[in-house]
């Protein structure tokens, strides 16, 4: 017989917002399968990254991710203005007899640097944030983290990427919301399990993620969380568009109080833990059948 | 005069923040109302405005190549600084940053770059005031413009109204849509939940806040799924001189009132969480109008 690898390499856990409870079906689904099969986790949500909150990490190694800055020369500079006028992001201005760098603005593209007929400017290398490796309960464990005041989050994520072992199955908790850095973590999935709660909130919110996950070509099934305190929203929605609810994880005081420790429902909560492998399989039966 | 605006934010989603500026917008009577939480705007579906003027937003470009000029010489390859040029000389519009580089690169002008729509805007009236708010196309990166541009329209409606002050639901996390939201406001509504994260979260929130130099106030949400815990960020909070406007308990009256379209203070007013969101409403307006 011949055998064949497994089907799901890249699993995304992503939702349209924040709160949905996409760090503890990520952090569960890997604590689970971990029992079964090699896996790896990544947390990419790198503007709060909370998933080491639910495990036991040691860290082994960290590396820097960097962008650069213009600085301008005064002696050299002669306010021609081309550097300001080719920033697409309006991060350069002249301000008297002197161009002026919004270092919180720039995304490091090195283009006024490109343009200046005088040379004047040259970039420095600043700190945009980190990726951390490590080991978490038994399975290798890495995370993104974001500079605070820094505005660019996609180089972490793609940093974070690289970090991935193609003979484990990678579980990327990803940055919540539909924006760049969601995009990023979620391209290059084999599927995406998408976590909301049942409320129209959480079905405004569905809606966006569904859209991305459909425009970057991964299929999607859902995850409603908190199920019973809302309406049935969601569910007759996700008939409607035909896209798969794989698990319905009930409301439960117990589980939010778990939670709110900073303890993993996952490994104390029977319900959780057998929702989000009812959520696996029934992904590798529906979606990637 | 102009209004102080005051912006509500969470360091991350789903912690009730815009439960809470509904709640305030609703006890408020009348004001004028931003919602700037651009990538998942969930406020209109409590406030149901009325829509009067409404736009498409452009906010970015992307780089599109002429494929007849191109000679694939790779300048253009090597130029880009987020890998959005492949070997063949694509160009991935996920990837581009719309920064330019490949057209001033490019030494046959194959490459030009190109507006693109990535949001809406609306302004327009709620039953608690005017209203403005954006929501980007999904899939859109949120630059922070589009949370300025909101801010820009709340402001233009806020000099012509009677206003106490201006609300905005801010964006989640801490990156570039957040310090569009934080810069130049007069203050800060925190909301956190009682969980590790959380505190996690609002620091990091608060920590941008700070850098902005905005004063802060916060509010504990759902309290009771850990009292341990909100113990600990009440603690912690008072160690940063942040003040605590109110602990808000559990409700399940609040997701109702959500199903129903409104604000728990309007549906259920005795409910345990409409008492202590007009506790924490009393003592924001006494901290931001003395
Ligand atoms: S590096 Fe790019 S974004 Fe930064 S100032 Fe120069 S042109 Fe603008
Ligand atoms: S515009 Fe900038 S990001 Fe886009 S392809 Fe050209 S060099 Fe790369």
């Amino acid at each position: 017989m011949r055998r064949r690898g497994p089907l799901l390499m890249i699993l995304a856990v992503a939702s349209g917002k924040g709160g949905t409870g996409k760090t503890t079906v990520a952090v569960g689904l890997a604590l689970a399968l971990s029992e079964t099969r090699p896996v790896q986790l990544l947390d990419a949500d790198v503007e709060a990254p909370n998933a080491h909150l639910f495990l036991d990490v040691t860290w082994t190694g960290e590396r820097r991710v960097v962008t650069w800055r213009p600085r301008i020369d005064p002696e050299a500079c002669d306010l021609c203005g081309l550097c300001v006028e080719a920033c697409e992001f309006g991060a350069l201005a002249r301000a008297g007899e002197k161009i002026l760098v919004f270092d919180e603005l720039c995304h490091g593209c090195g283009v006024c640097r490109r343009v200046c007929p005088r040379d004047a400017i040259t970039e420095i290398e600043v700190p945009l944030g980190k990726v951390q490796v490590g080991e978490a309960d038994g399975f290798p464990f890495a995370r993104g983290v974001l500079d605070v005041g820094e505005a660019t989050a996609t180089p972490v994520v793609h940093a974070l990427k690289r970090e991935i072992d193609p003979d484990r199955l990678a579980i990327l908790d990803c940055p919540p919301g539909t924006g760049c850095p969601t995009i990023a973590s979620l391209r290059g999935a084999d599927a995406a399990i998408l976590v909301t709660e049942p409320t129209p909130f959480g079905l405004h919110d569905l809606k966006a993620a569904v859209s991305v996950a459909r425009a970057v070509g991964v299929p999607a099934g859902v995850v409603v969380n908190r199920d019973g305190i809302g309406d049935d929203g969601v569910l007759r929605w996700c008939e409607e568009e035909g896209i798969p609810v794989l698990a319905r994880i009930p409301f439960d005081r117990e589980i939010a109080a778990l939670y709110a420790e900073g303890r993993n429902p996952a490994r104390e909560s029977a319900t959780f833990r057998e929702a989000v492998l009812a959520a696996l399989a029934g992904l590798e039966r529906e979606v990637l059948a | 005069m102009n209004p102080p605006t005051i912006v509500f934010l969470s360091g991350k989603g789903g912690t009730g923040k815009t439960s809470v500026t509904a709640a305030f917008a609703v006890l408020g009577g009348h004001q004028v109302l931003a919602d700037a939480d651009v990538e998942a705007a969930n406020l209109h579906i409590l406030l149901a405005p009325r829509v009067e003027e409404q736009g498409e937003f452009e906010g970015s470009k992307v780089a599109i190549k002429d494929d007849s000029l191109c000679t694939r010489c790779g300048e253009c390859r090597e130029a880009c600084r987020f890998e959005a040029i492949d070997e063949e000389f694509n160009i991935d519009p996920w990837l581009c940053e719309g920064c330019g580089a490949c057209v001033h690169a490019c030494p046959v002008d194959a490459i030009r770059l190109e507006p693109q729509v990535t949001g809406h805007w609306i302004t327009g009236t709620s039953a608690r005031g005017p209203f403005a708010g954006a929501e980007l196309l999904p899939g859109e990166e949120n630059s922070g413009k589009l949370v300025t541009l909101v801010r820009q329209k709340a402001r233009q409606i806020a000099s012509r109204v009677e206003t106490p002050w201006v609300l905005v639901d801010g964006p989640p996390g801490i990156g570039c849509p957040v310090i569009a939201s934080v810069t130049g406001v007069d203050g800060a509504v925190l909301v956190t939940e009682p969980t590790v994260s959380g505190l996690h979260d609002v620091e990091r929130a608060l920590g941008v806040v700070r850098h902005f130099g905005a004063p802060a106030a916060l509010v504990i949400n759902k309290w009771d799924l850990s009292p341990a815990t909100a113990e600990r960020i009440e603690s912690w909070a008072t160690e940063r001189q942040l003040p605590v406007l109110a602990r808000i308990p559990y409700d399940p009256a609040v997701p109702r009132a959500m199903v129903a379209g409104k604000s728990v203070v309007e549906t259920d007013p005795e409910a345990p969480a409409s008492r202590a969101l007009r506790d924490a409403y009393a003592r924001f307006r006494q901290l931001v109008l003395g």
